[in-house]
């Protein structure tokens, strides 16, 4: 019942008003003379230093849903779970350098989005359209899936109703204010509201590790009750370590994981909204706390072990929703004014990236949809406005997907949504470094890569809740005829095969001497940095805000 | 694809401005680079954390050794960051 939670209710409520309120001022914060740029509203004006950057590009890759769906993963697999730890290592050395240069050459040539990018690279509207589109098709789960993560921490404070709307209504109202000031202050609000997410979420953490593993005996007592759950059960693939058959998996899962992160829109719109190179090198040095904090947050799993949590049941009869598993923790081992602080942390927290991803699936759609096939002589503008109503559009359907849909396919679609996304790797990441890749090869590799992919993940079932296809990302090697248990992670798999189509297509093309297009950039443009002389007009210098302390 | 006119107009920027004769391809060509790859490596290799002892305030090693590579992974990003920073100026 929600009065047992009426403390947590009022205390959430009132820090998500706040937050809202400040989603509107941003529109204000570090203004322009001019908001109807698209450099403005879907960049936030190029030109966030080190601590704007950190809160907002952490608040963007760390979501509301990791935050529910990897301590949920360590409560039920075990050691599994964890490699979102590694994932989130690897991936900033990975990027240091590479995402320097897509920085440098978008700031030269006023590209908002990567298929801008790909489009005067390789001189190729179709190849630009299938990584917009991939980008798009790749995002709108994720938001869906913020959804997930605020209906989880509702759920457990007992605000339910009997019908699917009344259900969703809490939702449907969080959203629609989102919309309403993402419309108006673009990426601006999400960039001031990160501020307050990530600093509650950092206070909860904290006290969560230093307090609970006291009441619960201590960290060796957490994880020797997370061996003994694993042990009692029959998956010979859980446990506090890997078994020998998902060590490939985990790996794999890790290092794709992280190619793909940086490779979704919505990392890269808060990587091109920093002001200069070194802003964005500093905070691969400084976006790790993230990282330990995951790995703290991952660990509530086992405390949840630890303290007997049993997850709220799920949507059918019969099933049980793992995504509650923290939220009752909380709820349990918590006074009921710092369980609503944490509740708010977490829906909070799925502000943040949704609105990021809103906007930078708009962006997508508005610079090589719109601009590129509906209207060539946009000005900003019109860009600017397209933009701003494709981002209401892009929620109205997330938030039908979860309404009407069930909240599992978003989940299915978003374990989708990673290896698609990886496909696009060899036109963005390499096309960075090298233009050898023939554009016609780039578009074969994706098409190879992108129907492998979604082979391997129709085949893989899932035991648990007894679906034949789309279980899971664990692909068994067997199935291709090796004969081992080892499982591999389908997005690694799809994209190798990606680039030696991509490679083979290429020698075929080349040797048919078939035309290549012309590079639209020079390898000086990798490095361009701030107060380049050669940066094409746009926005930069509208804005002239105080420089802030710097990471 | 180089243009000769080039270095002349790439002067006139702030405090990051590269010495006009000085490529500025040199600043994303550091042998420093290569330990980048250290921290993207060595996470990778489950045989270094897949094991229970020793423990380490109560945590196994799979735990507090992969929450350990963090710091091996600022560590290096930062020590490449402040060598690479300045090669431009001189």
């Amino acid at each position: 019942m929600w009065r047992d939670h009426l403390t947590e209710i009022i205390i959430f409520t009132g820090l998500f008003l706040l937050v809202s309120a400040m989603g509107f001022v941003a529109a204000r914060w570090r203004a322009p003379r001019d908001m109807a740029h698209l450099d403005e509203w879907g960049l936030g004006g190029r030109n966030f230093g080190g601590w704007i950057t950190w809160f907002l590009v952490g608040g963007d890759l760390y979501t509301a849903y990791t935050f529910v769906a990897v301590p949920a993963l360590m409560f039920g697999a075990g050691a599994a779970g964890f490699f979102a730890v590694p994932y989130t290592i690897v991936i900033y050395p990975l990027v240091f350098l590479v995402l320097c240069r897509l920085w440098s050459v978008s700031h030269r040539h006023g590209f908002v989005t990567p298929a801008d990018f790909v489009r005067r690279r390789f001189d190729s509207p179709v190849l630009a359209l299938l990584v917009a589109v991939t980008g798009i098709v790749a995002t709108m789960p994720y938001i869906a899936l913020q959804l997930v993560g605020i209906e989880a921490v509702l759920k457990t404070m007992g605000v339910t109703g009997d019908t699917a709307l009344a259900r969703h209504l809490p939702i449907i109202i969080a959203f629609a204010i989102l919309a309403a000031y993402t419309y108006q202050s673009g990426l601006r609000a999400p960039a001031l509201i990160a501020f307050v997410k990530d600093s509650l979420i950092y206070v909860v953490i904290l006290v969560a590790v230093l307090w609970l593993p006291q009441r619960l005996g201590g960290w060796g007592a957490i994880f020797d009750a997370a061996d003994a759950k694993f042990a009692a059960s029959p998956n010979p693939n859980d446990g506090v370590l890997l078994s020998a058959d998902n060590q490939l998996q985990y790996v794999t899962l890790a290092f794709g994981s992280a190619l793909a992160l940086f490779l979704y829109p919505h990392s890269i719109t808060g990587v091109l909204a920093s002001r200069n190179r070194d802003v964005i090198k500093r905070n691969m040095s400084a976006l790790p706390a993230y990282s330990l904090l995951l790995g703290l947050i991952a660990l509530l799993g086992f405390m949840a072990v630890a303290a007997g949590v049993k997850p709220l049941p799920g949507a059918r009869e019969g099933t049980v929703d793992s995504n509650t598993v923290v939220p009752v923790l909380f709820d349990q081992q918590f006074p009921d004014w710092f369980a609503g602080v944490a509740y708010a942390a977490i829906g909070i927290g799925a502000l943040v990236p949704a609105a990021i991803m809103s906007i930078a699936a708009a962006n997508l759609f508005t610079r090589n949809i719109y601009k590129e096939y509906l209207k060539r002589d946009a000005t900003p503008a019109q860009e600017a406005n397209v933009s701003k109503i494709t981002s209401l559009v892009v929620k109205v359907g997330a938030v039908a997907c979860i309404v009407f849909l069930d909240p599992q396919f978003s989940i299915d679609l978003q374990l989708i949504g990673g290896v698609i996304i990886l496909q696009t790797l060899p036109a963005v990441a390499l096309g960075l470094y090298t233009r050898w890749l023939h554009r016609g090869a780039l578009v074969t590799g994706w098409v190879a890569g992108m129907g492998l992919g979604m082979w391997m993940l129709y085949q893989i079932p899932n035991a648990a809740t007894g679906r034949k296809h789309f279980g899971g990302s664990a692909f068994p090697l067997a199935d291709f005829g090796f004969d081992t248990k080892k499982t591999i992670y389908v997005g690694i798999v799809a994209v190798l095969v990606n680039l030696a189509v991509a490679a083979l297509v290429t020698l075929a093309l080349r040797a048919a001497k078939v035309a290549d297009g012309a590079d639209g950039t020079e390898p000086d443009d990798y490095f361009a940095d701030e107060g380049d002389p050669r940066v094409t007009p746009g926005a930069a210098g509208d804005a002239d805000p105080a420089r802030e302390p710097v990471a | 694809m180089s243009d000769p006119v080039t270095p002349p107009a790439r002067s006139g920027s702030d405090a990051t401005t590269t010495d006009p004769t000085t490529s500025s391809r040199a600043k994303d060509h550091s042998p420093w680079n290569w330990l980048l790859f250290v921290p993207i490596v060595v996470p990778l290799i489950p045989a270094l954390f897949n094991a229970d002892s020793p423990r380490f305030l109560g945590f196994p090693r799979f735990y507090w050794l992969q929450l350990a590579y963090i710091l091996l992974g600022v560590a290096t990003t930062t020590l490449v960051y402040q060598m690479t920073k300045n090669r431009g100026d001189r």
